[in-house]
């Protein structure tokens, strides 16, 4: 099975969020940048899949060469190569239509995406990609077995979860439940040696217009302090929740 | 030329989530001086949907669409935008929606710009404002294809009543073959969704075991809420994953999000910030959380929940 997995290069989730260029651009400046943490439960499941079934396992992003170390970090986790689409990351038609062509040119059979990335939360690119490239497609996925060509998921939906059936070619929307939280691996010395050495192949953007653009970007209002309640008072808690907030 | 609305149901009857997206589509109809037709799947009485200024219902009733499927659902919305001549195109972002948009998007060639949480602020070119970075700030986005859609951020837009009386034609769309076959769903019939609950109520480590959640639940009864943890209380197996909110469990956007015995970790916020009004009771009074919330209450939660409970009882009560 060739497994592909999309890889988003996004500002680990303590990172400071501000704005340069008038409020236009992120400011970068002294953010440090991770494996998409729902692209990360998808290469860990992509790990097993290479480790138990037989499999192998390529890592892709677009992005400028900034992201090559988030690349490089999936390599020492245990992926076999990489791939990066030179281009700005500007919106999610663009990136799944950059994908697709990786996807076609390589022929693979399951391609596992973050459900959605947590900087740009857009949530498009696994579907689009799936249906640019006549794959099937779940997302919110929480768990994935493939036998042969066949596939079975589950998805979490409002109030609870969903077990369906598929078929390889599949794209799947990956989150936590995928893998657990101590499944997920740190990179040890010897994976970060062998690294280095792992192919990363960079290849040149195939689409030149996108659907949407990022205008400017605001910060919400700085809220109030909070109103302190004495435990002892909790009859003003009730008051303040009915009269001043009217949520009760 | 209208503006085309997927209005959600569940079991025949609409999901407050498709009351507020019509809400949305009116508003976008009235900026751009057009009408409003929804689409519908297997919905039993549409007639409500005119209370929220939906002026057309195309009605499709079908069993194989019994269970959701995005192909075939997003295949039906897009035969629904070339019947209707749709330049927009508006959806919720429930599960279920955010599943179908993008596989709709590349069906109509369209720009997609999800978490919409206002109006458009101008319609040539036309423009949105979404969240992003997991609500910690906000981007203003054009979408410049000729058709668009639109994903409204549940519980931001709101109920906009528009008496009006929406007129209603059936609807067969051609189905394809979906590739994707439902073989289980499993949810709480008698419990309220995250997704669609007015008030969340949800718990952390401070609760100190999983036997310990009764009184949660009991809280969240007397609210009519939904219940909700933090990640390390899925993580050990309190409770169920489908729980779990914060940035890589579910988004929570509720009116009342009270947070009991978690102490507020950056990812925790980031789920929930979308909500109007938050409420936090902790022991540590350095606990971030506080920091985050409207109202706090420092003290311990095995003493100040069953006594809230009480009080918020009789409230009930006298307020019937």
């Amino acid at each position: 099975m060739k497994i592909l997995v999309c890889i988003s290069h996004v500002p680990d989730t303590t990172s400071k969020i501000n704005f340069t260029d008038a409020d236009s651009k992120f400011d970068t400046n002294g953010v440090q940048f991770v494996i998409n943490p729902n692209d990360e439960f998808g290469l860990t499941r992509a790990m097993w899949f290479k480790e138990k079934q037989g499999a192998s396992v390529t890592v892709v992003n677009v992005g400028g060469n900034e992201t090559e170390p988030t690349l490089r970090k999936a390599l020492a986790i245990g992926a076999d190569a990489a791939i990066r689409v030179n281009t700005e990351a500007k919106d999610g038609f663009q990136v799944a239509k950059e994908l697709a062509k990786v996807v076609q040119d390589g022929g693979y059979d399951l391609v596992i995406a973050g459900r959605e990335s947590i900087d740009y939360n857009g949530a498009m690119v696994p579907g689009m990609l799936a249906e640019l490239t006549g794959a099937n497609f779940v997302t919110n996925c929480i768990s994935l077995e493939v036998e042969g060509t066949n596939a079975t998921a589950s998805r979490e939906i409002d109030g609870g979860k969903e077990t369906v059936t598929t078929s390889l070619p599949l794209v799947i929307g990956g989150q936590k439940g995928l893998v657990e939280e101590s499944d997920l691996r740190i990179p040890n010395m010897r994976g970060i040696m062998m690294a280095r050495k792992k192919p990363l192949t960079v290849i040149e953007s195939s689409v030149t217009e996108t659907e949407t653009a990022s205008i400017k970007f605001e910060k919400p209002e700085l809220k109030g302090a909070v109103t302190l309640v004495d435990a002892g008072n909790l009859d003003e808690l009730i008051n303040l929740l009915h009269n001043e907030a009217k949520v009760i | 030329m209208s503006v085309l609305v997927y209005t959600e149901s569940e079991n025949g009857k609409f999901k407050k989530t498709a009351l507020e997206v019509a809400s949305y589509a009116k508003a976008v109809a009235n900026q751009i001086g057009t009408t409003v037709t929804a689409v519908t799947v297997n919905a039993a009485d549409t007639s409500e949907l005119g209370n929220y200024g939906v002026d057309k219902v195309l009605n499709v009733s079908n069993s194989t669409l019994e269970k959701f499927n995005a192909k075939s659902y997003a295949e039906v919305i897009k035969q629904a935008a070339s019947k209707e001549d749709a330049k927009v195109v508006i959806v919720s972002q429930s599960a279920d929606s955010k599943y179908l948009a993008p596989l709709l998007a590349v069906g109509l060639n369209a720009g997609y710009a999800s978490n919409v949480v206002e109006a458009p602020s101008n319609t040539a070119p036309f423009t949105v404002k979404r969240t992003a970075f997991t609500n910690k700030a906000f981007n203003m986005t054009t979408i410049n294809t000729d058709v668009k859609i639109v994903g409204v951020s549940n519980n931001a837009f709101g109920l906009v009543e528009n008496s009006a009386s929406a007129s209603s034609e059936n609807f067969s769309p051609s189905i394809p073959e979906s590739g994707v076959t439902v073989q289980s769903v499993d949810v709480a019939t008698d419990k309220v969704t995250i997704a669609d609950a007015e008030v969340v109520v949800s718990a952390g480590r401070g609760l100190k075991g999983p036997e310990n959640w009764g009184m949660i639940e009991e809280l969240a009864g007397v609210l009519g809420a939904a219940t909700a943890c933090s990640k390390p209380v899925s993580d050990l197996g309190w409770r169920p994953h489908s729980e779990h909110v914060g940035q890589t469990g579910k988004p929570v956007a509720t009116n009342l999000y009270i947070a009991i015995g978690i102490s507020g970790a950056i990812q925790h916020l980031a789920g929930i910030n979308a909500s109007k009004v938050k409420v936090v009771i902790n022991t540590d009074p350095e606990a971030p959380f506080f920091k985050a919330a409207d109202y706090g209450v420092v003290g311990d939660a095995f003493e100040v929940v069953p006594a809230l409970i009480e009080k918020l009882k009789a409230f009930k009560a006298a307020n019937a």
